[in-house]
């Protein structure tokens, strides 16, 4: 009888204590790196998806600009191409390009170049007052504007990201759940391109008087 | 009797017993450690004080109750927040790059809906720019925002109307809100208040069944030991301050801060939690 009765009282104590040390683990961190690379994939996953937008936009940006710049075609070729390039790296991702800052940088490459002849295209653009002026061209490039816009927010959000989940899991109390649990983790790859490809360029046809 | 019944508890108990205890000192430890966070470096923000914070003093009075009254109705249709700062600098920083952070230190907009917007004017600079909330930018496109400022706020603010420049680019920020009925009616039902997180009460809630389940154990435990000694042994307990079994005094406690999202609040007013992701258009003039 004695034994019926503090057998299950035993085990309520082992259910206790397991509830409790994994509330308490949960609050100190256990649950950090599994919650940052998640974080960091999301955003990860924006960045993505406001560089396709740009692609996207490119080819409504080419058609107009066509028309009116006969003579800018090289200028128009070097969008197009690296287009092109942007485009083939990113269908080409690899799985792993998070934690391989080689392919991080094949796949920044190719997007800043496509980001320095879009920008070269916008002051080729500067000379053309037909196309400033058409509503067409308005709309695409306050489009283009906003997507870079977004890109770079994408990309510091990211940044911001990474920095956190890399810094949880070299730093201490991190660093010990990352070899008791989670040893598969890696750190990840940031944008690590000089600062100046890093800004947008200027599509900003009022500083000009 | 009574130690036949420790003994048993010891045996199966003592190993989930040991454990627990190592886990809550290292969660300890380790909370203890949490605290020191580093600090991000930012631009100098100015504090939220309403829907129009005028650091740049360019509005007049009269104009600005106006404007605020239009950014209240919009707000009690639509659920939608318009914010307006005027700065005196930018601190050095590009419009879109002050804009983004300031947007997400003040959140204007509801949460989960993510309907705010931020219009910023810098005379200093000369820019301005409206900053969109990530679930407006299908409405309220980068285009459209390029247009407003292009079209109804710059015109003005290049004869130094200010107050004309902002009032009439508020009223096609509403302009274009307000368009579609049904998406209106969308937007201003459901959505959860702003301070409201679920997540909070369900920790609390399971900490406080916690606390209560080991207050009841322990008391339920030690008035068994109770009922089961003797009054020799009662009296020898008592000389060693034991005062029998563990009562919380008053049902309450006052669980202090941590609750309201603190959002400055200048007039009653402040954003709701909205994200921003960079949406919206620039100008200068």
């Amino acid at each position: 009888m004695l034994h019926s009765f503090s057998l299950p009282r035993a085990r309520i104590f082992a259910v206790l204590a397991t509830v409790i040390g994994a509330t308490l683990a949960a609050g100190c961190g256990v649950n950090n790196i599994p919650t940052y690379e998640q974080d960091a994939k999301a955003k990860w996953a924006e960045v993505l998806n406001q560089y396709k937008r740009r692609t996207d936009l490119i080819p409504n940006l080419v058609e107009t600009v066509k028309g009116f710049a006969e003579q800018e075609k090289s200028v128009l070729t070097d969008v197009v191409e690296a287009r092109a390039k942007a485009t083939q790296t990113q269908v080409q991702i690899p799985a792993d390009i998070l934690t391989n800052p080689d392919a991080m940088k094949k796949f920044q490459e190719a997007q800043g170049q496509l980001t320095g002849a879009l920008g070269r295209l916008m002051v080729v653009i500067e000379k053309y007052p037909d196309i400033k002026s058409g509503q067409n061209f308005l709309a695409l490039q306050s489009a283009l504007e906003g997507t870079e816009n977004r890109i770079s927010v994408s990309r510091r959000d990211y940044i911001e990201s990474v920095r956190t989940y890399n810094t949880e899991i070299t730093t201490i109390p991190g660093r010990w759940w990352r070899s008791f649990m989670y040893p598969a983790s890696k750190e990840m790859a940031t944008f690590d391109i000089p600062a100046e490809e890093q800004k947008t360029p200027k599509v900003d046809f009022n500083t000009k008087k | 009797m009574g130690s036949a019944r420790a003994a048993t508890w010891n045996k199966t108990g003592t190993w989930t017993g040991k454990r627990s205890v190592l886990i809550a000192l290292l969660a300890g430890f380790m909370a203890v450690l949490r605290l020191a966070m580093p600090a991000m470096a930012l631009p100098n923000y100015p504090e939220l004080a309403g829907r129009i914070t005028d650091n740049a003093h360019i509005l007049n009075a009269q104009d600005r109750a106006a404007i605020e009254a239009e950014l209240a109705a919009l707000e009690k249709q639509s659920t939608d927040q318009i914010a307006i700062v005027t700065v005196p600098s930018l601190d050095g920083y590009t419009i879109e790059d002050y804009g983004i952070g300031l947007a997400r230190k003040w959140q204007i907009g509801q949460k989960g809906k993510d309907n705010g917007i931020l219009l910023i004017v810098a005379p200093t600079e000369k820019k301005v720019r409206i900053e969109v909330g990530r679930r407006l930018e299908p409405l309220m496109t980068d285009t459209m925002s390029k247009i407003i400022i292009q079209n109804a706020i710059l015109t003005k603010f290049r004869r130094g109307d200010f107050s004309g420049g902002i009032a009439d680019g508020v009223r096609d920020i509403k302009l274009v809100l307000l368009g579609d009925a049904e998406q209106v009616k969308e937007r201003a039902k459901g959505g959860r208040t702003p301070n409201d997180d679920p997540t909070v009460f369900i920790h609390l809630a399971m900490w406080m069944f916690i606390i209560a389940f080991i207050i009841f154990w322990a008391n339920f435990r030690s008035s068994r030991q109770l009922a089961n000694m003797t009054p020799e042994q009662r009296k020898r307990l008592r000389r060693r301050g034991y005062s029998g079994p563990i009562i919380i005094p008053g049902g309450s406690s006052d669980w202090g801060g941590g609750w309201s999202s603190g959002g400055g609040g200048g007039g009653g007013w402040s954003g709701g939690g909205g994200d921003f992701g960079g949406g919206g258009a620039s100008g200068d003039w």
